[in-house]
C-alpha cells in the first residue's frame, strides 16, 4: 500500500515519509515524481505556516525531512528536474548582522512559493548584493536584519543599488526584529515585511505572480 | 531579635532582600557612603518608587522611568564596543555617562560589555566581539551551533555540570580542550583513587588549560574590579542597580548554547521526553543560579533574558508544552526564596499573555518590547508590573516629539494603577540621545500620581 507521500509530509510524519520514498524508489517509480509530490508536501507546510498552523519548529523540521528525501532521491537523478519559478529574489542579512533565522524562514518561504532565492547568507557587504542583482538580473532584494546597526547597513546597501544604476530595475524589501515604517523611509527600501508571508505577499506583488 | 532567613515567608524574605538593597553595603561589608545626602534620599525615593510599582499594593509618587541599552552608552560617550571591551575605564566612564545624561530611576552597570581579554586567553568561540569577527565599531553577536550534540542528553541528564565541565566548556573556549581529559572528581573515594585520578592534572594540554584559567581570572578579577568601583560610585551618586544576577528559562538554556535553534527545534520532534527531561533536571541549577544572586548581593531581582518563546518562534500548544512549565518553575522557584524575576520578553509575546498571566501578583517584573501593551495590561499586567514598549525605531529614527507621543501613549494604557514603568522595550545600540533624553523627562513630568 502507497501512502500518501504529499499528506505524510505536510503532516511531519519523518519515519512515514522515508518508508514512502523507500517503496517507492524500490518500485523503479520516476525520482522526479517522488520529488514533485516532496515539492507539493512543502508546499502545504509552507499554508499552514502561513496560516499559523506551523510555527518555526515545523518549518526546521519539514526542512530536514525535505533534505532526507532529496539524498534518498538524488542518486537515481538522471538530470536536474525542470521546476518553473515565477520569480528571482537575491537575499540576505546585511552587513554587520550575522543573525539568520528570520533570514532563512523568509528564504524558506519564497522558496516554497515558487521563487529562485539566491541566499548570500549573513553579513553580507552592500557590493555583493549589487553583484548578485547584476549577475541574475533578479527584480527583488529582500534585506534582513535584527539590530538596530542593520538600519544603517540596508541604507547603504539601498544606496549601493543607486550608485550602481540599479535602483529603477529592483524592488528592495526589508524585514527583522526591530523593522518599522520609519526604518523603510531612513533606508529608502520599497516596502517592509512584518513576517515571512509579508514578504512572500510582497514578491509575489512585485513579480506580477497571483 | 531578628529572624532567621529559613523561619521568613516567601513576602517576608522579599521585604527582607527589598531593605537588603535599600541599605547598599562597599565591598568592606560597611554601609556605602552615598556622595550626599541628597544623594541617598534620592537613591531610596528610587527603590521605593520601584519597590510599589513591582509589589502593586500602593501607587507609587510617579511611574518609574528606566533605560535599558546594549551599547548605546558607549556609542553615547563617543567609544566604539572595541574599545570598551578592551579599555575597563572608558567602559565605565560610558555608563557613568548615561546615568548623568539621562539621570533613569535604575541602572544595569558596567557589565554587559565585558572583559575583551578575557574573550582572546579563552580562545570564545560562541561570540564573535568588537574587532573579533565583528568590525570594532559593532556589538558582539552570538555564533549558533550544536554545541551539544543530539545523542548527549543523557550525558547532561545524568550529571549536568560534569557535562559543563568536561564536554561543554571545552567546545566553547578553545583554550580549555584540556578539560575533556579529567576524570570525574566523584572517582577520588579513598587512597587507591588518589593516584590514578590526579595522573590526567598532569598532561601538557591540562596544565595548559589550568595555564589559561589562571591568567584568565586574573583578568576577570581586573575588570570586576573597575567595573565594581564603577558601579558603586553610580549608586553612591543616587541610582540603584538593578539587577543582583541572572538565570535562564531552561528551555532557553537548552536552544540558546547547547543544542542552537535548529537542534532544539529538531529534538521537540525526534526527542521530546529527553528535551523535557533535561529541562527538568537544569531547573533547579537554574533557581540556585538566580537565588545565589540575589542573597549574594542583596537585592531582590533577577534578569532573565527570554528568547525562544516569544510568538512566531512555536505555537501556543508547542509553548505550554516546552516553554512554560519549567520557565514557570523557575520563577516561582526564585519567588520563594525572596527574589523577584524579571523576564526580558522581547520582540512579540502577545499570543502568550494568557498562559504566562498564571503567576503570583506582584512578584515579578516584566520587560515587554512589542507585545500590545493594551493586551498585556489586561493579562500579564494584572498580576505583574512591566517596562519597556517604547521601540527601539523609535529611539533610533524618531523625534522627540514622536518619543513623547508614545511615552504617553503608553502612560495612558499601561500606568492606570500602578504596575508600569517606562523604558525602552529592547536592549539597543543605536539612538538619538535627544529622543532617550526625551523619553525619560517626559515619563518624570507626565508620569505623577495625582
Amino acid at each position: 500500500m502507497t501512502k500518501d507521500l504529499v499528506k505524510t509530509l505536510a503532516d511531519l510524519k519523518e519515519q512515514e515519509v522515508i518508508r514512502i520514498v523507500e517503496d517507492r524508489l524500490k518500485a523503479k517509480e520516476d525520482p522526479l515524481k517522488i520529488l514533485e509530490d516532496a515539492r507539493k508536501g512543502m508546499e502545504i507546510v509552507g499554508k499552514r505556516f502561513a496560516s499559523s498552523e506551523y510555527f518555526i519548529p515545523d518549518l526546521v523540521y519539514s526542512g530536514e525531512i525535505l533534505k532526507a528525501v532529496t539524498e534518498m532521491v538524488k542518486p537515481k537523478l538522471s538530470k536536474a528536474g525542470e521546476i518553473k519559478r515565477v520569480g528571482k529574489v537575491v537575499f540576505g542579512t546585511v552587513a554587520g548582522d550575522i543573525h539568520d533565522i528570520g533570514k532563512d524562514i523568509v528564504v524558506f518561504m519564497l522558496d516554497v512559493n515558487g521563487f529562485e532565492v539566491y541566499d548570500l547568507g549573513v553579513d553580507v557587504p552592500a557590493q555583493k548584493f549589487v553583484d548578485k542583482v547584476k549577475e541574475t538580473g533578479a527584480p527583488i532584494v529582500g534585506l534582513s536584519g535584527f539590530l538596530t546597526l542593520a538600519f544603517d547597513s540596508m541604507k547603504q546597501t539601498v544606496d549601493a543599488m543607486n550608485a550602481a544604476g540599479l535602483r529603477d530595475k529592483v524592488k528592495v524589501m526589508i524585514g527583522g526584529g526591530q523593522i518599522t515604517e520609519e526604518v523603510r523611509q531612513y533606508t529608502g527600501a520599497d516596502a517592509y515585511g512584518k513576517d515571512a508571508m509579508e514578504g512572500v505577499s510582497l514578491a509575489r506583488k512585485w513579480a506580477g505572480a497571483k | 531579635m531578628e529572624k532567621r532567613w529559613e523561619d521568613m515567608s516567601s513576602d517576608e524574605k522579599q521585604e527582607e532582600l527589598f531593605a537588603r538593597w535599600m541599605s547598599p553595603k562597599d565591598p568592606q561589608g560597611n554601609d556605602l557612603k552615598f556622595q550626599s545626602p541628597q544623594a541617598e534620599k534620592a537613591y531610596k525615593e528610587r527603590i521605593t518608587r520601584i519597590k510599589d510599582a513591582i509589589q502593586m499594593r500602593k501607587l507609587p509618587d510617579r511611574v518609574p522611568v528606566f533605560v535599558i541599552p546594549s551599547f548605546f552608552p558607549v556609542y553615547n560617550a563617543g567609544f566604539t564596543p572595541r574599545e570598551a571591551l578592551y579599555d575597563y575605564e572608558k567602559c565605565c566612564m560610558a555608563f557613568k555617562k548615561l546615568v548623568t545624561d539621562f539621570e533613569p530611576d535604575a541602572h544595569i552597570g558596567a557589565v554587559a560589555p565585558g572583559p575583551g581579554r578575557v574573550y582572546d586567553i579563552l580562545d570564545y568561540k560562541l561570540y564573535s566581539w568588537p574587532g573579533h569577527g565583528v568590525p570594532p565599531e559593532q556589538s558582539y553577536q552570538a555564533n549558533e551551533g550544536e554545541y551539544m550534540k543530539a545523542d548527549e542528553y543523557d550525558a547532561l541528564i545524568d550529571d549536568p555540570s560534569n557535562f559543563f565541565s568536561n564536554t561543554y566548556l571545552p567546545r566553547v573556549f578553545g583554550a580549555l580542550e584540556g578539560l575533556n581529559m579529567l576524570p570525574t572528581l566523584t572517582g577520588i573515594l579513598e587512597i587507591y583513587g588518589v593516584a590514578f585520578n590526579f595522573i590526567p592534572f598532569g598532561l601538557p594540554p591540562v596544565q595548559a588549560t589550568y595555564k589559561a584559567l589562571f591568567e584568565a581570572g586574573a583578568e576577570a578579577m581586573k575588570w570586576a574590579g573597575a567595573v565594581g568601583a564603577s558601579n558603586m560610585e553610580i549608586s553612591a551618586a543616587g541610582f540603584p542597580g538593578l539587577w543582583a544576577g541572572f538565570t535562564k528559562a531552561p528551555f532557553d538554556v537548552i536552544g540558546d548554547t547547547l543544542r542552537g535553534t535548529r537542534g532544539i527545534m529538531l529534538d521537540m520532534y525526534r526527542q521530546p521526553d529527553k528535551l523535557i527531561e533535561a529541562m527538568e533536571k537544569l531547573t533547579p541549577i537554574m533557581i540556585k543560579m538566580g537565588v545565589g544572586a540575589a542573597k549574594m548581593n542583596g537585592q531582590p531581582l533577577v534578569f532573565m533574558p527570554l528568547h525562544k518563546g516569544a510568538d512566531g518562534f512555536m505555537s501556543d500548544e508547542q509553548f505550554k508544552k516546552f516553554y512554560w512549565p519549567t520557565f514557570r518553575k523557575v520563577m516561582m522557584g526564585l519567588i520563594a526564596e525572596g527574589a523577584v524575576p524579571n523576564p526580558a520578553a522581547e520582540g512579540k509575546w502577545t499570543t502568550r499573555l494568557e498562559v504566562i498571566q498564571d503567576l503570583p501578583k506582584g512578584k515579578t517584573l516584566w520587560m515587554i518590547d512589542q507585545s500590545d501593551i493594551a493586551k498585556a495590561k489586561n493579562t500579564l499586567g494584572k498580576v505583574a508590573c512591566m517596562y519597556g514598549n517604547v521601540p527601539s525605531a523609535l529611539l533610533a529614527l524618531g523625534t522627540p516629539q514622536k518619543v513623547k507621543n508614545y511615552v504617553k501613549h503608553c502612560i495612558d494604557v499601561a500606568a492606570k494603577g500602578g504596575g508600569y514603568i517606562v523604558s525602552n522595550g529592547a536592549f539597543f545600540d543605536q539612538a538619538e540621545a535627544e529622543n532617550v533624553k526625551a523619553m525619560v523627562d517626559f515619563a518624570k513630568e507626565y508620569g505623577v500620581y495625582k
